[in-house]
């Protein structure tokens, strides 16, 4: 009863908790209208647009724009594409260009001013792109492969002593069916979730510190300091993140091309 | 009460949510699809124009530099041809000047050995000449003066003659 009563007086601080990541839709009662949805949804357009721009004169001499959008998708054809997975990794540039900025944007968009919401906080979406990479890596595994030879290089690595196998088979099986999907989605939202709860933490505190005594308001200023100082800080998370994510599935991907893991 | 009731509607945040796992998959799909067909394509277009750009400069430049490195030779080929052209027509005309000097010499001492046989002869001749007549003369001058002296007049030929001869003869001796 007297915590009831401090809330609604707004004298006690409420800490930031999940419950601050669903917020209810834009229009009541339609849950594809809710923030993060919508997000998404401005994130394709705006990658769309701003590729669809850059790329459309595809002159030998770029311009600042075509410059910055070859910058980016060089970044993931050459350094992430093309060094790992090797002759054939045309193939897969589209998907890990979507990946990559498709992350990128929608994590950006965590410290954008007035959006302010990391979309990939929201486990759903890191689980659509980790099954997105799931099903492509096992796709192209087997249809390099066979079934039958992708399955037995996966449960039985070849050159290892063969009482190694009652450790080994369901190591990998777990590793390849449930760890990787599993790690990359949840690393990708755990970081997301983690750095929006600390910058809220920091904002709504300095936010509360200034409502107090003087002797508060005097910390408030620090807190915000700090807000702002763990803005740049998630900044580099959210490349990071993006980075990460695009470099695993790369990664996956050449796995399941090679003819042994 | 409040409080506790908020706690106990927190949701799990690993649970995802229907409409975003929808909307995540439909969101993804499109913007694979335009990146795919539309950007993709005009970048690779644009970096292989631009590694051909690249590449043909640097063959152009290539085949430039073989064509100079090809005229170079060609001009230093002919440049030691034409020295050694120009050797060869020197060492030809000094050859050819010493031939000339040679001939030369050669015929001016001829020319002069000629004029100096053919001196020689006419003075020898002249000489002769001079020798007998003056011979014929001292003779008749001498045999004048004798008969003259004498008083008798030596006109038989043959005796004038043998006293010249013999007076000359003596003549020889004494000298």
């Amino acid at each position: 009863m007297p915590l009831v009563h401090l809330l609604r007086t707004g004298e006690g601080f409420v800490p930031p908790s999940t419950n601050d990541f669903n917020l209810p839709p834009v229009i009541a009662g339609n849950e594809y209208t809710t923030k993060p949805i919508l997000l998404v949804f401005l994130s394709v357009i705006m990658i769309s647009v701003f590729f669809i721009l850059a790329s459309r004169k595809a002159a030998i001499v770029p311009s600042k724009l075509q410059f910055a959008g070859e910058s980016i998708y060089g970044f993931v054809r050459n350094d992430l594409a093309r060094d790992n997975i090797g002759h054939d990794f045309m193939r897969f540039v589209p998907y890990l260009f979507t990946l990559f900025t498709f992350i990128l944007t929608n994590n950006i968009f965590g410290i954008v001013p007035l959006l302010q919401f990391p979309a990939m906080s929201h486990v759903s979406f890191p689980y659509v792109l980790a099954i997105f990479t799931f099903i492509t890596f096992h796709y192209i595994g087997i249809r390099k492969q066979g079934i039958r030879k992708y399955m037995k290089d996966i449960m039985f690595m070849p050159g290892v002593p063969k009482a190694a196998y009652i450790l080994l088979t369901p190591l990998e099986l777990a590793t390849f069916f449930i760890v990787r999907p599993l790690t990359l989605s949840l690393r990708l939202f755990a970081n997301m979730f983690a750095g929006h709860l600390l910058l809220l933490v920091f904002i709504l505190g300095g936010d509360h510190l200034l409502k107090g005594v003087i002797g508060l308001k005097l910390i408030s200023p620090f807190a915000f300091a700090f807000g702002i100082g763990l803005t740049f800080f998630e900044f580099m998370v959210q490349c990071l993140q993006a980075y990460i994510f695009t470099l695993l599935t790369a990664l996956y991907i050449a796995g399941a091309l090679a003819d042994e893991h | 009460m409040h409080v506790i009731n908020l706690a106990a509607e927190s949701a799990n945040p690993l649970i995802p949510h229907t409409a975003e796992l929808i909307v995540g998959a439909v969101a993804f799909t499109l913007l694979f699809l335009v990146l795919r067909s539309k950007v993709v394509p005009m970048f690779e277009k644009a970096f292989t124009a631009r590694t051909e750009a690249i590449q043909g400069g640097i063959e152009r430049a290539e085949k430039a530099q073989l064509e100079a490195q090809r005229a170079l030779a060609q001009y230093n080929e002919q440049l030691s041809k034409a020295r050694e052209e120009s050797q060869t027509m020197r060492e030809e005309a000094r050859t050819q000047g010493v031939a000339i000097i040679e001939e030369l010499r050669a015929k001016a001492q001829e020319e002069a050995a000629r004029i100096t046989a053919s001196a020689h002869a006419s003075i020898e001749a002249e000489r002769q000449q001079a020798i007998t007549s003056l011979r014929n003369e001292v003779g008749t001058i001498a045999v004048e003066l004798a008969s003259k002296i004498v008083g008798e007049a030596l006109d038989d030929q043959a005796r004038q003659s043998r006293v010249v001869d013999r007076f000359l003869d003596d003549l020889e001796k004494s000298k």
